[in-house]
């Protein structure tokens, strides 16, 4: 017989929204152990975890493709299914950049010059220390449906959204220094390394940028 | 009258089954939440749900049956062929019956409050004639069916916005839950028993006064109140649980209250619908006793609501935990706090309309309370299309009914004229 009460309860998007930043978040932390291994030029450590890189990459999109199916039109949900879809393409942005970062460095065998070594290492660690916070943030969806978008809870991840902002803008400064180091010693390097090294440089720099876009879209949810 | 025992035996038999259905089907509605958050097992949920729907539909049946027995018929015009009611309202619930088997095999929406009324409603304006329906009191039953989800879902709103007041946007939500649980539970537990007191229990032997009404209401809920306490008090906090999701132990609390809950939401639905089953029963019983005679004033046999509360009874008993089974494993996305507004807010109108007479869908007006907690922003994800089953069920089961029971009624008249 018919029970059209408990068929309304659809699948809550929250939970595989977090799990999704979870993994995003595994994959690009990964980056900090792939340019490790790029500073210490070991080849087998730098393809494996180039690899790790992509198999956390195809288990997001995993999760971001039954997510996708499980949010038919017709859903009625806490926040907007437009915004909880352009999250998840966000999220996605996160994976996808951090596969094309080791994607590219692997393919293209780059060495990072040893006068920006460290520092760029430094940069990786605080891009990832973004998507951390960002996944901190995602994580109490769950919550804010348990408060209803309301009171205490909004503040708190409120100030976990501030925090994500200092931390993009640290990364802007550390990009600032690489980026004059560069200048200084650019004329050594072989023109199209140098080319290249500017363009990781812009893409590290774009995963704290998207990092803190999950956050602004987080913070609009809120808003409504 | 030749057929009078022929009669009375053919209406216990459809109204038995009758309650049979509305006992397999709908308790999944009142426990379903309960079993679903892992608050009580199905066989505690089945011994609770018989205990509460029995008594709903004993001691609060009584105004809804009536207003079925003979608040839509204007029965002046038949005073002198009574039988033309009797095969009547033997065709509404056969009608019913039947519409329930066939509705409920293809999967449909069906509501029996729906088809009982469209059936009493088809063979009277066709069977007697226009003239013979009370359209004024249709058209209030037909107003009530969409007041009532209307009132749960403002009610489940406010209940779930003093929640959020009190309880889980604070500092200590588990104190807060720990000490406030208990306030809702004197609650459910006082007005439940004010509404089902003040509508009378005279027909079970005890005559109250309003005072007495007031004061035996409290004190039920202040007893409820305090042996929900005893078990409140035993849940303990433990912080490791609330890793992944900080309100873990504060649903806990909840549970307890949720259950209290489901308590009401069973009672409440005995109360409204045992009257789809034996509120024909009741108008065969009343022309047969009176001997012919359709008594406009003659009182409700008791044995009667009985009959309906065993039925039900039966029915959530042999096929209620298969029901509850399949739909416990779905609902993991309504906490307990949630589960609790819904149910309260929707127990609450259907009591109420259950001590105004109004017959009226027990699931809808539950649907309302889910919906008053979503717009509250408080549920992961709801499935809007349920809108437009309601809509379906309206569309088919009013004409359905009505035409089943035109059917039927001519049958019945051809074989035992």
């Amino acid at each position: 017989m018919s029970n059209y009460v408990f068929r309304m309860f659809g699948s809550s998007p929250m939970r595989p929204l977090q799990d999704h930043m979870g993994k995003v978040h595994l994959c690009a932390a990964e980056l900090v152990n792939f340019f490790e291994a790029v500073i210490a030029q070991d080849q087998a450590r730098i393809t494996a975890s180039q690899q790790a890189v992509v198999e956390l990459e195809h288990e997001a999109d995993k999760i971001k493709k039954s997510l996708r199916l499980s949010l038919p039109k017709g859903m009625f949900l806490p926040v907007s299914r437009r915004d909880l879809l352009d999250m998840l393409t966000m999220q996605d942005n996160i994976a996808n950049k951090s596969k094309d970062i080791a994607g590219l460095m692997l393919g293209r065998q780059m060495q990072l010059p040893e006068s920006v070594a460290p520092l760029f290492l430094t940069y990786v660690k605080r891009s990832v220390d973004a998507i951390a916070q960002a996944d901190t943030a995602i994580n109490e969806l769950d919550e804010l449906v348990e408060t209803g978008f309301r009171g205490r809870e909004v503040k708190v991840v409120e100030k976990m959204i501030k925090t994500l902002n200092q931390i993009e803008s640290d990364t802007d400064e550390i990009q600032i220094q690489i980026r004059s180091i560069m200048f200084k010693i650019e004329i050594d390097l072989p023109p199209i390394d140098a080319m290249f090294i500017y363009r990781i440089i812009e893409w590290v720099g774009e995963l704290a940028d998207l990092a803190q876009r999950v956050g602004s879209r987080l913070q609009l949810m809120l808003a409504k | 009258m030749e057929y009078a025992y022929i009669f009375i035996i053919l209406a216990c038999i459809f109204g038995f089954f009758m309650a049979w259905g509305i006992g397999a089907n709908d308790v999944a509605n009142a426990m379903g939440t309960s079993v679903g958050s892992g608050a009580i097992t199905i066989k505690h949920a089945i011994i609770i749900a018989a205990i509460f729907e029995f008594s709903g539909a004993l001691l609060a049946g009584g105004e809804v049956t009536q207003t079925i027995r003979k608040g839509m018929i204007d029965t002046s015009s038949i005073a002198g062929t009574p039988e033309l009611l009797i095969y009547g309202m033997l065709a509404a619930l056969l009608a019913a019956a039947v519409w329930l088997l066939v509705a409920s095999y293809y999967g449909w929406p069906v509501s029996t409050t729906h088809s009982i009324v469209g059936a009493i409603v088809g063979f009277a304006a066709v069977g007697i004639g226009m003239e013979a329906v009370m359209w004024g009191k249709v058209g209030t039953i037909a107003m009530s069916w969409i007041i009532s989800p209307l009132t749960a879902g403002v009610i489940a709103y406010a209940l779930f916005m003093s929640v959020q007041k009190l309880i889980i946007d604070t500092a200590d939500p588990f104190a807060n839950a720990k000490r406030y649980v208990p306030v809702y539970i004197f609650m459910v537990g006082f007005i439940i028993s004010l509404v089902t007191m003040f509508k009378g229990l005279k027909h079970v032997g005890l005559d109250l006064t309003t005072m007495q009404a007031y004061l035996f209401s409290a004190l039920i809920g202040i007893g409820m109140a305090l042996v929900s306490k005893i078990f409140i008090n035993r849940i303990k906090h433990e912080p490791s649980e609330d890793k992944d999701f900080h309100y873990t132990n504060v649903e806990k609390v909840f549970a307890v209250l949720m259950i209290v809950t489901a308590c009401a939401m069973a009672f409440a639905h005995g109360s409204n619908d045992v009257a789809n089953a034996v509120g024909p029963i009741a108008a065969i019983v009343g022309i047969v006793e009176s001997g012919g005679e359709i008594a406009a004033k003659s009182a409700l046999p008791i044995w009667v609501l009985l009959l309906g509360g065993v039925g039900i009874v039966i029915g959530l008993v042999t096929y209620g935990h298969r029901v509850i089974a399949t739909i416990g494993t779905n609902i993991t996305e309504l906490t307990p706090s949630r589960g609790f507004a819904a149910t309260l807010a929707a127990a609450t109108t259907v009591v109420v309309a259950s001590g105004t007479g109004m017959p009226i869908s027990t699931t809808h007006t539950l649907v309302g309370g889910v919906l008053g907690v979503g717009l509250a922003r408080g549920i992961g994800a709801l499935n809007l299309r349920i809108i437009r089953t309601i809509f379906m069920s309206w569309v088919i089961t009013l004409p359905a009914g009505a035409g089943l029971a035109i059917l039927f009624f001519f049958i019945l008249k051809a074989i035992f004229e």
